[in-house]
């Protein structure tokens, strides 16, 4: 049995294999619920009661799978219900969330139906003197990050967007596994899905060794952006204002609302260089920024920085690495 | 129908300056924008309310100085503006927040729609919308990028998820959040422009909006700062040079030789990108 208190893992499901990000807290959360003194226990919803024991080899102490058919695909209404029944007989002191679409769409609800603070984003985590959860968002502008607290409600709920902790190895399954097979109808569903369309690219940046990232000053030409990230056998990246523009695909965008990545070079195209999309390219091995502004903050984040316009210069580049 | 679109007004984030020694954040001076996707937002209920009719409301929490901002609502063609203003909303987290935007949306008599943006650009939490329609009861759809009415008492909305698009069919009422760039926005009427400027826009107050005064503001958000600190920044080599294309173009080519790219294998080890959207 689940004792009260803990440290809970959402682990969200998608398809065959849990997401990378609901793993990669799992593995940041063992240090959480250690310094805690608490235990680390690991809940998900899934439609078949073997996917549960995957989940076993992340370091839990205990693995929550609420089994159910229906269950194959994420529902608002159903899953806050559900999670909502756990949360309240199991009592976390604190609930982590991948902040992937539906993590967040669960997440924003679940804190309100349970009148408890919410931090979101978070891009690092630590337990301070006062056994009190930390996380830290970076504010506004740039410069600095604000350390959030929830000290009075419970679960104090936490997000956490993909690449912002390492992927654990999968070790020996030794989580104690419990079963949930919780009620579910099609009527309690919140909604209807007509029509899913499985999507052709699903580039993870997370996991690329070059990305080539376009901000305000490209214009929208991505298409250069794209031949030198082809040229380099990498991806092509975008900052929230071109993902905003409609230049390039949402998906694409990188920083604290996208993701964080861990390139060994990026180089980094008229990006102003706001402290949302810097965190997304901080663990990068190498940094090469151009912007016209000589006092662009994106030349406090890199190691090579140019002083002049994009489209001549990336133009020549491309023309330069076809010598190569 | 009633369509209610929250539009937030956020600081340009260029132009926010860091005080490093007293860890304090310099607005002053700073210019605002409506936050790029409740743009969206609007743009996306104007199109609907065309199509079906009815009336669209923007409603907004803030000083008073962002009056203007949803005059520029108006003259897009919104065809009233609420703004919640008081100080007692002030230091509001995201289930304040939330909660406030709710007792804004019932102050109206409710709504059949509500559509925000997918998130800030300054907050950046992308967690109001949901809680928004927790508060009111409402059913939700988040991540929207296309958005029609098929029935009196349905909405289908297009999802767009990590590995697909999603279409749900959801009734109303509903709570949706657009996607940044889901749509173009329309160009403002100056016709419109003109009158947006006499048009009266609803200021509601605390008191008048009512509701459980320890739920909103400081009060009602069991989040709080409990401490600033500098962004570790990682050990970069700062080197900058401003110098013609040509050599700028070399200079990037030779550091990423020595860095070993392109790689040997003339083939790019993954497919090309994506053309955007």
């Amino acid at each position: 049995m689940t004792g009260p208190g803990g440290v809970w893992v959402y682990a969200e499901r998608r398809g065959t294999a849990f997401r990378p990000v609901s793993l990669e807290i799992l593995g940041r959360a063992r240090g959480v619920a250690d310094a805690l003194g608490e235990r680390l226990v690991a809940l998900t919803a899934v439609p078949a009661e073997g996917a549960v024991q995957d989940l076993a080899r992340f370091g839990a102490d205990e693995v929550v799978g609420l089994v159910h058919p229906l269950l194959d695909r994420y529902d608002t209404r159903v899953y806050t219900d559900l999670l909502e029944r756990e949360v309240r007989s199991g009592a976390p002191s604190v609930l982590f969330l991948g902040a992937s679409r539906d993590g967040q769409d669960l997440a924003g609800r679940l804190a309100v139906r349970l009148r408890t603070g919410l931090t979101a984003h978070v891009t690092s985590v630590e337990v301070d003197p006062g056994h009190r959860l930390v996380g830290w968002v970076p504010g506004f502008g740039g410069g600095i990050e604000a350390g959030i607290v929830c000290p009075d409600r419970r679960p104090a709920i936490v997000t956490v967007r993909p690449g912002v902790f390492p992927l654990p190895v999968a070790g020996a399954a030794r989580s104690y596994v419990r079963l949930v097979r919780p009620t579910v109808e099609a009527g309690s569903f919140g909604s209807r899905r007509v029509e899913f369309e499985p999507k052709g690219d699903t580039t993870d940046l997370t996991r690329s060794d070059v990305l080539v990232i376009g901000g305000r000053g490209t214009d929208g030409e991505f298409g250069r952006l794209q031949q030198l990230a082809h040229r380099l056998g990498g991806e092509v990246g975008a900052t929230r204002v071109a993902t905003d523009a409609g230049w390039i695909d949402r998906d694409r965008m990188i920083g604290q609302t996208g993701v964080v990545t861990h390139p060994k070079v990026a180089v980094v195209l008229g990006a102003s260089g706001a402290v949302q999309f810097t965190v997304g390219i901080e663990k990068a091995g190498f940094v090469i920024a151009v912007n016209r502004d000589p006092d662009a903050p994106i030349f406090d984040a890199a190691d090579l920085g140019i002083v002049g316009d994009l489209a001549p210069i990336v133009d020549r580049l491309v023309k330069a690495l076809e010598g190569a | 129908m009633r369509t209610v679109v929250c539009l937030k007004v956020v600081p340009r984030p260029e132009e926010v300056r860091v005080d490093v020694e007293t860890k304090t954040l310099d607005r002053s001076g700073v210019r605002s924008v409506v936050n790029p996707s409740d743009l969206t937002a609007l743009e996306i209920a104007l199109a609907l309310r065309d199509r079906h009719g009815g009336r669209v409301t923007v409603l907004s929490m803030g000083p008073p100085s962002f009056v203007p901002y949803l005059r520029v609502a108006l003259a897009v063609g919104a065809d009233d503006a609420v703004l919640l203003s008081d100080r007692a909303f002030g230091g509001a987290d995201t289930l304040a927040t939330s909660y406030t935007l709710a007792q804004g949306v019932r102050s109206l008599g409710g709504a059949e729609l509500v559509v925000c943006g997918d998130e800030s650009s300054d907050g950046g939490t992308s967690q109001v919308p949901p809680g928004l329609a927790e508060w009111l009861g409402y059913a939700q759809a988040t991540y929207v990028d296309r958005l029609e009415l098929p029935g009196p008492t349905t909405l289908r909305a297009r999802r767009v998820l990590e590995d697909g698009t999603e279409t749900l069919d959801v009734p109303l009422p509903a709570v949706v959040s657009v996607l940044g760039g889901a749509s173009e926005v329309r160009f403002l009427d100056y016709d419109r422009w003109a009158a947006a400027q006499q048009a009266t826009v609803k200021v509601i107050d605390a008191t008048t909006l009512g509701g459980d005064p320890g739920a909103i503001g400081l009060k009602g958000s069991p989040t709080v700062v409990a401490g600033l600190r500098e962004v570790r920044k990682p050990g970069r080599r700062h080197e900058v040079i401003r110098v013609e294309p040509e050599a700028a173009a070399t200079r990037i080519a030779e550091e990423l030789r020595r860095l070993g790219l392109p790689p040997r294998e003339a083939s790019p080890s993954s497919r090309p990108s994506a053309p955007a959207t």
